[in-house]
């Protein structure tokens, strides 16, 4: 059976992947958010993952508001980047994975998710990104895109989006293959780009959710949508894909590494990895 | 639904939610703004802005903000600030500038003031 073998979230900002491009990651601005993935690289290495569960949020790539679903799955044997419109260089297109993928789609349906599958899917900066991020060589491993809206309100709760995150750990140690998955959300942490309130950050706020994720994630279920905006800004709701990233994992899982800096653009930006705690106990026994 | 909603959306201060309302009123101007993923219409964009919004029949509002280039007019109007930045990326304005501009600083004020965001 396949088996998740850790969490990893990080933060998405275009003007990430434009420092990417451009090789700039080790002047001083850059610095201190990139130095945060060396262990990152160190962990992947070690575990090595074969397959990536990618918790994202479109930005009017793929999905426009004539249909917007809460929820949708990627279905597709390779998915592809293309023009946001702002300049941001297109990325070569991405390796899928359809048997896992419709496993994943036929056990959340079961599971009474209705979600929207996708055969053809554009995927953005914010899938993009963090594959680029965590696999800089270009050798990503096969991708399952899992798309949240956070476009047009209202949006799913953060009670829900962990209870999906559930639903789609199930589906993963369902599926009939022995893969090592690392589930990936993609986003946050506190940053708004609109409205007087533009530049928001929280840093208060976001460091007790990098705990809470850790060691109390039912305590950051009880907010609604509309307290998540006031606390951690309107695009700061990107952290509905941190839930569903932990929402997938166990009940208790070790924190290996944290990263958080501010800024990145307009962004506070953060990179965690998380292990579930029984996996490792298994593994240990196992040697 | 175990929670009681505290907080209502027009307790927000300085935010504008895009909710089913404003996604109705902005539908065009997004559904045009949506276009400039495409290279080619944000060149017909820059061309005859006039003509372009004829296609989407952008209302008077729309298009006294847009010529403003003016985002918090634009969100007023039902812009949704996804799409709109692709319209700013015709002009190469930053999501840096869109904030200065929201909050009425200059860029440089708006940068130093995230830049202080990680001191507290």
């Amino acid at each position: 059976m396949a088996r998740i073998i850790g969490g990893i979230a990080t933060s998405h900002v275009p003007a990430i992947g434009k420092a990417i491009a451009l090789g700039i990651q080790q002047q001083p601005y850059w610095k201190p958010f990139f130095d945060g993935f060396r262990n990152v690289h160190e962990w992947l290495d070690q575990e090595r993952p074969d397959v990536a569960v990618v918790i994202y949020n479109d930005h009017g790539l793929n999905f426009f508001l004539d249909k917007m679903p809460t929820f949708a799955v990627g279905a597709a044997a390779e998915y592809r980047n293309a023009d946001e419109g702002w300049g941001l260089p297109v990325s070569s297109p991405f390796t899928g994975y359809p048997a896992m993928s419709w496993h994943v789609i036929e056990s959340l349906v079961h599971d009474e998710f209705d979600i929207t599958t996708c055969q053809e899917m554009f995927v953005d900066h914010a899938f993009v990104v963090p594959m680029k991020l965590l696999w800089p060589d270009g050798r990503a491993i096969p991708a399952i895109p899992i798309a949240v809206n956070t476009v047009q309100f209202p949006l799913p709760t953060p009670a829900r989006c962990f209870k999906l995150g559930k639903a789609i750990g199930r589906a993963i140690e369902s599926f009939d293959k022995d893969h090592r998955v690392v589930i990936i959300g993609s986003g946050g942490m506190s940053h708004q780009l609109d409205g007087e309130r533009a530049g928001f950050i929280n840093k208060k706020f976001d460091v007790a959710c990098l705990d809470q994720i850790v060691n109390d994630a039912a305590a950051l279920l009880d907010m609604s949508v509309a307290e998540l905006v006031l606390n951690a800004g309107v695009q700061g709701v990107e952290l509905l894909n941190w839930l569903v990233m932990r929402g997938a994992m166990t009940g208790s899982v070790s924190e290996i590494h944290r990263n958080y800096h501010v800024p990145i653009s307009n962004t506070a930006a953060a990179v965690m990895i998380l292990e579930n705690k029984t996996v490792r106990k298994e593994g240990l026994q196992c040697l | 639904m175990a929670t009681t909603i505290s907080v209502d959306y027009d307790d927000i201060p300085g935010t504008t939610i895009f909710d089913g309302r404003r996604a109705m009123e902005g539908y065009a101007l997004n559904k045009m703004c949506y276009s400039f993923n495409s290279l080619e219409n944000r060149e017909a964009y820059r061309r005859d802005e006039d003509a372009y919004c004829d296609i989407f029949h952008i209302n008077r509002q729309q298009r006294l903000a847009l010529k403003n280039r003016n985002v918090a007019q634009l969100i007023a109007a039902g812009g949704n600030i996804y799409y709109l930045a692709k319209w700013a990326g015709i002009f190469g304005l930053t999501v840096q500038q869109l904030g200065a501009q929201q909050r009425g600083m200059t860029e440089e004020a708006f940068k130093e003031m995230l830049l202080r965001a990680g001191d507290e």
